[in-house]
């Protein structure tokens, strides 16, 4: 194919461009990354880090040393692996359930369940469902408002609606019930698809922020992201939270700025490392949202 | 003649009241045989089932505090009704104004600087022929999406804070005075939109990208044929056939101008700008929850939430008008 000495150019700046792009995206980060790794005592004297000549790990040792770090740590691990799985559980079950064809009431549930896409009640109902319910200050309060999500309910019905009916029909000759063709048949042959909403639910539960806030009133229950935020902002800002202020005060006088970039480290990580397999997912699921029916 | 219409009549009303037991009867009996038939099925569906009957629809039932003087002690039914005292309340209040005129700007902002900012992206990434690089260019600038708020803004504050952010420790390196960045209400509208463009740019690419794969190579290789050069084809067949997604996500976009990013501006928010910041979301949280005002903050919310109903029935109206297929 013959190409202009203009597109030739396009070629070049296009690339030097999408080069920039992807340049402007990482920088921050490996800003971050290279300052949570310097020598405290490099970045006191210049602050102004761009490879580090000192490299040292003493501020991720300390904030792996104290208790609100990790507490905070352990209940983010905790909602991202209890949440995934009961979150799980209960979207493919109402999600199978609806996507087989004689269910009766089927297009009513299907179109109850649509229809919550389009309201909220809002941020003060919600609050007040939570304190009725007796969840305030509970982990719970972080799992089940957020147990299922309407979008991925019909995502994996859709998904549930192309596997052929004989595999099922096989299994209940042999005397299966409903729930037993679902456990023995139609789950183990959807691991990719319950592999890729477990890691859009994982990285909902990890990266669980405001719900914190609202109901969470324990230090013992702040999931990482409220602990972050104390460090990261509030601190600079507003008169810090106690156990966070002083946590920004190591014994090892190591600078506020580098034990708060380890921090981001630390809780962008595991994100980081399921990245290359969410985005396969992520972006085989826009695609099936983007196909109606 | 009368005494005969009224003679049928009745019959067909008799007629029509048998056939609505009966109709009731066998509805009822065939709920019964399904149910039965089913019943592991149901049980599968009936966690989820309760979960949105209990998260989505009955919060809808507490809306009712709109419009009651709710009080702690009396509990939801016994407080007193106050009609459409608080909605009067809140369109006499100057914050009004002011969250509205914040609302509109940041939305505003946003469509105008970040909406077409992934379509760009996407068309320079389907032109870049070297597959390496472009899936290691994607790579990249999708992965700020999956981050939260918390660890975006807490990376423009280590990066942009006024005493120990790097930007300003090398502006005042070079003899520069340090910028205000995160407390100057001036450049706080701007600092948002920057942010969701770091965050989210990358990630739009992805539906576009899509509707450009979706393309007919048949075209390119027509309009080739006729001679069309690089440029030439772009106008001619790229555009058009990415035409009716920007427009479909445009309306939606725009039925949207109501919901800015709650998170990301009450995590931005500081008292010295507080007064650009402010958005119905923030006021809800501020009044509702920290200050226990929860009839008055739901009358807020409410407002917000009818006026984006309006907005996306409205904005699907038009999707339909210019032909495209709408979100319902």
């Amino acid at each position: 194919m013959k190409t202009g000495y203009g597109y030739r150019v396009f070629q070049v700046i296009n690339y030097f461009f999408l080069a920039l792009c992807g340049l402007v995206t990482l920088v921050p980060f490996l800003y971050v990354i290279l300052v949570s790794f310097t020598d405290a005592t490099e970045y006191m004297t210049s602050p102004i880090v761009i490879i580090p000549k000192h490299w040292s790990l003493a501020s991720y040792e300390y904030i792996f040393s104290t208790s609100t770090f990790m507490r905070s740590m352990g209940v983010s691990a905790f909602l991202a692996i209890v949440g995934t799985a009961c979150s799980l559980i209960v979207t493919s079950a109402l999600a199978y359930a609806i996507s087989r064809k004689r269910l009766k009431g089927r297009k009513f549930f299907q179109v109850s369940i649509l229809i919550t896409m389009l309201f909220s009640a809002g941020m003060i109902p919600n609050f007040l469902l939570i304190d009725s319910l007796g969840l305030m200050n509970s982990i719970w309060s972080l799992i089940i408002p957020s147990l299922t999500s309407a979008w991925y309910v019909l995502l994996m019905k859709n998904f549930f609606s192309e596997i052929p009916d004989e595999l099922e029909e096989a299994a209940r000759i042999d005397g299966c019930t409903d729930i037993g063709v679902f456990i023995k048949v139609i789950l183990p042959v959807s691991t990719s698809a319950l592999a890729a909403f477990g890691l859009f639910y994982a990285v909902g539960y990890w990266n669980t922020y405001f719900n914190a806030i609202l109901y969470i009133n324990n230090d013992a229950l702040r999931p990482m992201q409220v602990v972050l935020q104390l460090m990261l902002i509030t601190s600079s800002t507003q008169m810090a939270d106690p156990s966070v202020a002083a946590m920004l005060e190591s014994e090892a006088n190591i600078p506020p700025q580098v034990i708060k970039m380890a921090a981001v480290v630390v809780s962008s990580l595991p994100i980081v490392m399921v990245y290359p397999f969410l985005q396969k997912y992520f972006i085989k699921g826009m695609m099936v949202g983007s196909v109606k029916g | 003649m009368l005494q005969q219409d009224e003679d049928k009549m009745a019959l067909q009303l008799a007629d029509s009241s048998v056939a609505k037991t009966i109709g009731k009867r066998s509805w009822l009996k065939e709920w019964g045989v399904a149910l039965r038939r089913d019943k592991y099925l149901y049980l599968l569906a009936a966690p989820g089932l309760l979960y949105f009957l209990i998260f989505k629809y009955v919060p809808l039932w507490g809306l009712l505090i709109a419009f009651k003087n709710y009080s702690v002690f009396l509990g939801f039914q016994a407080s007193e009704w106050v009609g459409l005292q608080y909605f009067a309340d809140f369109f006499s209040n100057p914050d009004f104004g002011l969250l509205f005129r914040n609302t509109m700007a940041i939305s505003f902002l946003n469509i105008l600087f970040f909406f077409p900012l992934p379509i760009i992206l996407a068309l320079l990434l389907n032109e870049a022929r070297n597959m390496a690089f472009k899936r290691f260019v994607q790579t990249v600038v999708y992965l700020p999406h999956f981050l939260s708020w918390v660890i975006i803004v807490g990376i423009c504050f280590l990066i942009f804070s006024q005493g120990t952010g790097i930007v300003n420790n090398l502006i005042s390196d070079a003899g520069g005075k340090p910028i205000p960045f995160l407390t100057e209400p001036n450049y706080f509208w701007a600092m948002l939109t920057a942010q969701s463009i770091w965050k989210e740019a990358g990630w739009g690419t992805i539906i576009f990208l899509a509707a450009l794969a979706g393309i007919n190579p048949d075209l390119y290789e027509a309009a080739r044929v006729d001679g069309a050069s690089r440029w030439k084809q772009t106008i001619h067949v790229t555009l058009p056939g990415i035409r009716s997604t920007i427009i479909i996500l445009l309306i939606l976009r725009l039925g949207q101008v109501m919901d800015v990013g709650f998170e990301q501006i009450y995590l931005m928010m500081s008292a010295p700008v507080s007064h650009v910041a402010d958005v119905f979301d923030t006021y809800v949280y501020r009044l509702g929850i920290q200050n226990g005002r929860f009839g008055y903050a739901t009358a807020v919310g409410i407002f917000k939430s009818v006026v984006g109903l309006v907005l996306v029935v409205l904005a699907n109206r038009l999707a339909k008008k210019f032909g495209e297929e709408g979100l319902y």
